[in-house]
């Protein structure tokens, strides 16, 4: 099965040659490189920029608005903060000039812990980006999902902001993309760059890829449950269904929404398991406060507030200035896997 | 209010004016200057009577701002110009062809404003169909826009280019640098006419007191780009040097930066009292005392011109008064592409 790294790799592959893509760059994206993450590797059109992520969100603001579809690369979400002025206006001109203008670009951006990448290579971008109106913004936590949810930003005419979870990059999937290769080897063979010398590779892109699309909006029930439901997404998304698993031992049935579109989200599939469970915990790792999952418990509380037998629960990064380096000052700073089973489970004890 | 005329260099004893440019160019670029000033003062009015809430624009900048409107290949797509411009910019599109009731429109934020629906500032002008991207409050993201259609126009070919400008104070900002360093990268050098209109200030600040460059045409110069300083009060000197720049980015499809040194003639802004600078050089009343001493034009002429302007504005400013405001409900319009009403 393919990383999400390979699965990313395979969908830009099939938009610069069905969908019209005309530039993914950015810091290192093209050769030899191809992404510190590797999720760029033997595109024909890659090419890598100067250090300047402002320069990279100007330039495909600049080229989405000659009708260039692109696809725009900050190296880690953590450096993206320079650029919020471009992202709001990327987000805003087409309502600024009243319909006229349409920016169709993608911008991809590793997001959130796992690496033990401390300061800077740690952040959410969720919280900041679903502030920034006029984006439509995803976040897959599975490769295929990440293969079709990228197709669908680049059929977009809208700017589109694709968050990866870095610590999910390498993660293998469970389910073949269309088109993939069914050995990994074969895969590997075919479109992992080799190990020194590339000057002289090509990939051999499978020839099957398809026009798989995850439309954008729409949620995936990760597991069905009836006492509890767990809203989350990205590297959080594998420890709720986890934690779901563990529970069942305990007779506490856990159904795990994947949003996998952060805005415009998909309320209708959220709403209704809140009114089956009639208990909640929105899980995310950004910084608690201000978090996005704090909207959501808004929406749960002042739409749902009667169809509810517990409170509903934010569980969510540590609000500090940053993750730190060492081991137990990460686990301490992002949810894991046994945050989450503890907070299911008082929630779904919970007194009614 | 009146354009003030007051003395200015040479003044209307001029002698032995010769113009390059033919007698009917002259006279169009004339009429635009006065289109574009007397639209700005009207502008002002409307401000200063609460028919608008802010007036921000480029009164100052018309001998140079028309002869680049004029020269430059206005269409949709590559094969044409891009513009990424600053909102002092409604004398070039006054030369592409816009209309002034559009401006006092989005003055007044009326829901007929063609360029946002009644949605922002005056002079943040956005036309799709030339090519002109919305005109945005944020004073130099325009300079990293521009990167993109630059490689988008390099990529196409022919003769289209891309075209930005923005202020002097602006320059201190990142996007600045970012678009000379992408404009000039070894074997990627982009068809980009770079413009920078010094008129010395931010809003009140003096650019003595903040900026240590000799010139701001010396930073294009550090990456290799060509560059001028020249007198964008002078209509023929802009006119020829915008012309021998475009040329140059036209055909070289390389990077050309042009710093425009111009006035001020009502400061920044609302602001900063939207008042007339009586220290500042006019333009318009230099270029009137050429043409006249050129005879090109009379005085009696250029006033009876001036007269008809001022009354077809003032008919325009009328007419707009009764044109509908924006309907709240349409606040979520086109958020998205395409999309009406609330989307979520």
């Amino acid at each position: 099965m393919a990383s999400m790294a390979q699965a990313i790799r395979m969908a830009l592959h099939y938009g610069e040659t069905k969908l019209g893509v005309t530039d993914i760059f950015g810091e290192d994206v093209g050769p030899p490189l191809g992404g510190v993450f590797t999720a760029t590797q033997g595109l024909k059109t890659t090419w890598n920029s100067p250090l300047d992520e402002r320069g990279i969100i100007g330039a495909a603001v600049g080229l989405a608005s000659t009708g260039s579809r692109c696809v725009a690369e900050i190296q880690f979400c953590d450096y993206i903060y320079n650029t919020i002025d471009l992202l709001k206006l990327a987000g805003n001109m087409c309502w600024a000039s009243n319909g006229q203008w349409n920016f169709p670009m993608t911008v991809m951006t590793p997001v959130g812990s796992g690496i033990r990448g401390s300061i800077y290579h740690s952040h959410s971008f969720d919280a900041t980006m679903t502030h920034i109106p006029g984006w439509k913004i995803v976040m897959p936590s599975s490769p295929i999902d990440a293969y079709g949810l990228m197709i669908a930003c680049l059929k977009d005419p809208n700017p589109t902001m694709f968050l990866k979870p870095k610590a999910l990059l390498r993660v293998r999937g469970d389910e073949l993309i269309p088109g993939e290769p069914e050995n990994e080897k074969e895969l590997r063979d075919r479109i992992d760059a080799p190990l020194g010398d590339r000057s002289k590779w090509k990939a051999r892109w499978p020839e099957g890829l398809t026009d798989y699309t995850v439309e954008i909006g729409k949620g995936k029930i990760q597991r069905e449950g009836e006492h509890v439901t767990i809203v989350t997404y990205g590297r959080t998304l594998p420890l709720a269904v986890q934690a779901a698993d563990q529970l069942k031992s305990e007779n506490i049935s856990v159904e795990v929404i994947d949003m996998r579109t952060l805005w415009p989200y998909d309320w209708e599939m959220i709403s209704s398991s809140i009114r089956k469970t009639r208990r909640v915990i929105f899980l995310n790792e950004d910084t608690e406060v201000t978090n996005f999952g704090e909207h959501l418990v808004r929406r749960t509380v002042e739409e749902l507030f009667y169809d509810l037998e517990a409170r509903p629960r934010l569980l969510a990064g540590a609000f500090t200035p940053g993750i730190g380096l060492a081991d137990p000052l990460e686990m301490a700073s992002a949810p894991q896997l046994n945050h989450i089973i503890e907070m299911a489970r008082e929630v779904a004890n919970e007194r009614a | 209010m009146k354009t003030q005329v007051k003395p200015s260099s040479g003044g209307k004893h001029l002698t032995n004016v010769k113009f390059k440019l033919a007698q009917e160019q002259l006279i169009k670029i004339h009429d635009l200057m006065l289109t574009t000033r007397m639209l700005e003062e009207r502008m002002i009015k409307m401000y200063k009577q609460n028919e608008g809430y802010f007036w921000l624009g480029g009164p100052g900048e018309e001998a140079f701002n028309i002869p680049l409107g004029l020269q430059g290949h206005v269409g949709e797509g590559l094969d044409y110009d891009f513009w990424h411009l600053h909102y002092r910019s409604s004398g070039i599109l006054l030369s592409m062809g816009a209309e002034q009731i559009d401006f006092i429109r989005q003055m007044k934020n009326t829901v007929t404003d063609p360029f946002s629906g009644g949605r922002n500032f005056c002079n943040h002008s956005s036309i799709r169909k030339w090519n002109v991207l919305p005109i945005t409050s944020t004073i130099e993201t325009q300079f990293a826009t521009a990167i993109g259609s630059g490689i988008a126009h390099k990529r196409h070919g022919g003769k289209g280019i891309t075209v930005v400008n923005g202020g002097d104070a602006g320059t201190a900002e990142g996007e600045f640098a970012s678009c000379l360093i992408w404009s000039s990268r070894p074997e990627q050098k982009l068809p980009m006419l770079i413009i920078v209109t010094n008129n010395e200030y931010g809003i009140s600040t003096p650019a003595s007191t903040q900026h240590g460059e000799t010139h701001i045409a010396d930073r294009a110069k550090a990456f290799n780009i060509e560059a001028k300083v020249i007198n964008g009060n002078d209509v023929e000197e802009s006119w020829f040097a915008i012309k021998e720049a475009m040329e140059y980015v036209r055909t070289e499809r390389k990077p050309y930066f042009i710093e425009s040194r111009v006035s001020r003639l009502y400061g920044h802004s609302s602001a900063s009292g939207a008042n007339f600078q009586p220290n500042e050089v006019d333009p318009v009343v230099i270029f009137e005392q050429k043409l006249e001493a050129a005879g090109v034009l009379s005085r009696k002429e250029m006033d009876e011109l001036r007269e008809k302007k001022a009354a077809d504005l003032l008919e325009m400013q009328k007419q707009v008064r009764e044109e509908p405001m924006p309907d709240p409900s349409t606040i979520y319009d086109y958020t998205y592409f395409g999309q009406k009403g609330k989307y979520w």
